[in-house]
């Protein structure tokens, strides 16, 4: 075994390699992702100039120009004024936004209470009402979404009375009124003074806020709870009250009256709009339950045995242990349920609800052209929304999650 | 990685990156020849213009349309596939070449025929917007319908007519609008509209599917021009013509009193020189359209004339709307109606 000193040194020391700029690992892995990212530009490219070509080539409208064009048509339902046959496309693109997120907010807030209740109830040491609560559950998850908007509409609620036998919700007083039209409630007129009111309930609920802060420095200091629930509800309740009273009841209502063929003045919810909020509430509730009996089953019996163990009662155990450590599990899914709902409005279109893609997607494509503005618009709308929804409870999220130590 | 293999792949990224022109739309008679038959667009099935018998054959006025131009072109009127497509996609799926013809009581407007990319040719009916109200209510006249509900299909010129009725004549008219006209109709019987709006022929045929025709009737009023007819691509002229010359022949075949039942005799021995370029004895009127000489007599043999289509699917046939004929815009010219081919010579 003899080495000579010359091979004994390059065995010790790494041999110093010439760069090679072809045969370089670091060139190499650039030179894929220029060319990836080279492709992935091209084809995007590609695409667009395409379809600009042979929009061209086939005489068919393109740009945005006509969103300042008058539509000619109306939407029946509407939370902002549109003179028929005069606003633009534009206003009709903001009339299903806004009908669009209308009944998915609703829906939403329905959808994760209702989903809250059927979760727990789910849980429920209580054999029939578990099972009742299982039944709804696997009814309303299993069938499809169309089905049930469908179902609602044409089952439920087109089989109301007609508008002469209409319904009174409000028994002989007639100011709730529902009939195969919709429903027909009063409408608040304000007065000069009501602001007066609205001033006092802003203050006491920041009344509330620094009383309940007090109270829980309180029990810090000296470990004494105190009666916060009665006080504060007394509080909210009773200042505006007051000054609603004192300055004479400044609140007028407009209630619905039967007119000619229709009930005028109020406020009125069509049939469409009702039987997408009830499926879309339902359906999205099923899910809810689910995600939220996955939520409170992650959360280990330990943690419970051990808060009883402390002294908490149950509804304190599941407010203060299990609730707070079920919440990280919840949110995520809930982020996706929301999202779905918003998208599954888009449904409408089959009962006629004028939501975003019945007003924007159908009518206007069938008046206007411009598909793919249209539909891109429309798209647009749909994945700013998600979006957002799904940003904001991120944001959630992080405050909910466990902090470890 | 060599020199000369990097060179050869962006010599190859640059190839791929030239501009890829669209290729040209092609010649539709080419197309259509090649592929052996004729995609003819119509709607969800409706009575009277394109409808489904117990067989899933498709019949109606429209259907007999996109028949008479397959057999213009292939001779044999069952080369054919219809395509039904809803009202949202029909304008899209003509003007990508999905359909080669759309003929599906389409109205043909100012602004469809020049910003959508198509071509209307020739009305083969001329329709008008009506309202049916259920007898009971009272209503003899559509300016009884102030503050009214009225069901309409989302997406039609009827929406945007009866916008401007409700516009001009102050009706405040509650416009409820639907997808699905079954669903329309479904909230209209249920008492959820007060009226429901369309054309007047449809209207005849919707009122003969509900439970009890007799208790609804169609209001006096005609509130639009609805000149219902085939429809193309914009930019294909040599296809237009061979479109717009099938409807022609049909309703010059009507006038000369060429029909089905006569057109063998008449190509035979017929003297009237009219007849006699028609069907292709003399002259050379085929030419200019690229088909055979017996185009027109192929339409006339298998499809019919005007008169008997109009009269088998919209007039006194059986299943027909009956909607008669007489006195209204789908008369002959001679007659007093609108239907008028340019001579064919």
């Amino acid at each position: 075994m003899a080495f000579s000193e010359k091979t004994k040194k390059s065995m010790n020391t790494k041999p110093k390699e010439p760069f090679d700029f072809f045969h370089d690992e670091r060139v190499r892995s650039i030179f894929y992702q220029l060319l990836f990212a080279a492709a992935v530009g091209w084809f995007a490219w590609y695409l667009i100039s395409n379809t600009a070509q042979n929009l061209e080539a086939r005489g068919m409208n393109t740009g945005f120009g006509f969103l300042n064009v008058s539509a000619g048509f109306d939407s029946y339902f509407k939370l902002i004024p549109n003179e028929p046959g005069v606003g633009t496309y534009g206003r009709i693109f903001i009339i299903g936004a806004l009908n669009t997120l209308y009944v998915s907010a609703l829906a939403v807030i329905a959808s994760t209470l209702l989903g809250f209740f059927i979760g727990v109830l789910r849980l429920s040491n209580n054999w029939l009402v578990s099972k009742v609560a299982l039944a709804y559950v696997e009814i309303f998850r299993n069938t499809p979404l169309l089905i049930q908007v469908i179902f609602w509409y044409i089952g439920v609620f087109s089989l109301l009375p007609r508008v002469k036998n209409s319904i009174d919700l409000s028994a002989g007083a007639e100011i709730f009124l529902l009939n195969n039209r919709g429903l027909y409630t009063p409408w608040p007129v304000p007065g000069d003074l009501l602001w007066m009111t609205g001033l006092a309930f802003i203050v006491a609920i920041i009344a509330v806020i620094i009383f309940k802060r007090w109270a829980r420095n309180r029990q810090d200091r000296t470990g004494q709870t105190f009666p916060t629930f009665i006080l504060s509800a007394a509080l909210l309740v009773l200042l505006p009250g007051t000054v609603y009273l004192i300055t004479g009841m400044p609140l007028g209502w407009d209630i619905p009256k039967l007119e000619g063929f229709n009930f005028a003045g109020g406020a009125s919810l069509p049939p469409s709009f009702i039987a997408l909020l009830v499926a879309l509430s339902i359906y999205h509730a099923a899910h809810m339950a689910e995600t939220v009996r996955a939520g409170v089953l992650s959360v280990s019996r330990g943690q419970y045995d051990a808060a009883r163990a402390l002294g908490l009662r149950g509804k304190k155990v599941m407010s203060l242990v299990i609730i707070p450590q079920a919440m990280p599990a919840i949110v995520p899914p809930m982020i996706s349920n929301w999202m779905s709902a918003v998208k599954n409005s888009s449904l409408a279109i089959a009962i006629g609800y004028p939501d975003l893609v019945s007003l924007f997607m159908q009518t206007s494509l069938n008046q206007a052209g411009y598909a793919v503005e249209l539909v891109g618009m429309t798209m647009a709308f749909y994945m700013f929304i998600s979006l957002t929804i799904s940003w904001l409870l991120n944001i959630y999220n992080k405050r909910v999650q466990l902090v470890e130590r | 990685m060599k020199l000369s293999t990097l060179l050869t792949l962006v010599l190859a990224l640059a190839v791929m990156t030239a501009p890829v022109s669209a290729s040209a739309a092609g010649k539709t008679l080419d197309i259509v020849k090649k592929r052996g038959n004729l995609r003819c667009q119509v709607g969800t099935p409706s009575g009277g213009f394109y409808n489904l018998d117990a067989k899933g054959n498709w019949y109606g006025l429209d259907v007999a349309v996109c028949q008479a131009v397959a057999a213009a072109i292939f001779g044999d009127k069952n080369k054919l596939e219809i395509q039904s497509v809803s009202s949202q996609a029909r304008f899209t799926a003509l003007a990508n070449g999905e359909s080669d013809l759309l003929c599906r009581t389409a109205t043909w407007t100012m602004s469809r025929d020049t910003q959508l990319g198509l071509d209307f040719l020739t009305p083969d009916f001329y329709d008008g917007q009506g309202f049916t109200v259920p007898k009971n209510s009272g209503i003899t006249s559509a300016l009884q319908l102030k503050g009214a509900k009225v069901c309409v299909t989302s997406g039609t010129t009827s929406e945007l007519n009866l916008t401007d009725f409700s516009r001009v004549n102050n009706l405040h008219i509650d416009i409820v609008t639907f997808e699905d006209w079954n669903v329309r109709d479904d909230t209209y019987l249920k008492g959820g509209c007060d009226a429901v709006t369309g054309d007047k022929s449809s209207m005849a045929a919707n009122i003969a599917s509900f439970p009890k025709p007799a208790d609804h009737m169609i209001l006096p009023e005609t509130i639009s021009k609805e000149p219902l007819g085939p429809a193309v691509r914009h930019g294909d002229n040599e296809w237009s013509d061979i479109v717009r010359w099938s409807v022609f022949a049909m309703i010059n075949a009507e006038e000369l009193g060429v029909t089905s039942a006569n057109v063998d005799k008449m190509r035979a021995s017929s003297k009237n020189v009219d007849v006699r370029r028609m069907l292709g004895v003399e002259g050379n009127l085929n030419e200019g359209l690229g088909l055979s000489k017996d185009w027109a007599y192929n339409i006339i043999k298998q499809v019919g004339n005007y008169s008997e289509i109009y009269e088998q699917y919209i007039g006194s046939g059986k299943g027909a709307l009956g909607i008669q004929r007489k006195g209204t815009l789908n008369e002959l010219w001679s007659n007093g109606g609108l239907m008028y081919s340019p001579p064919m010579r």
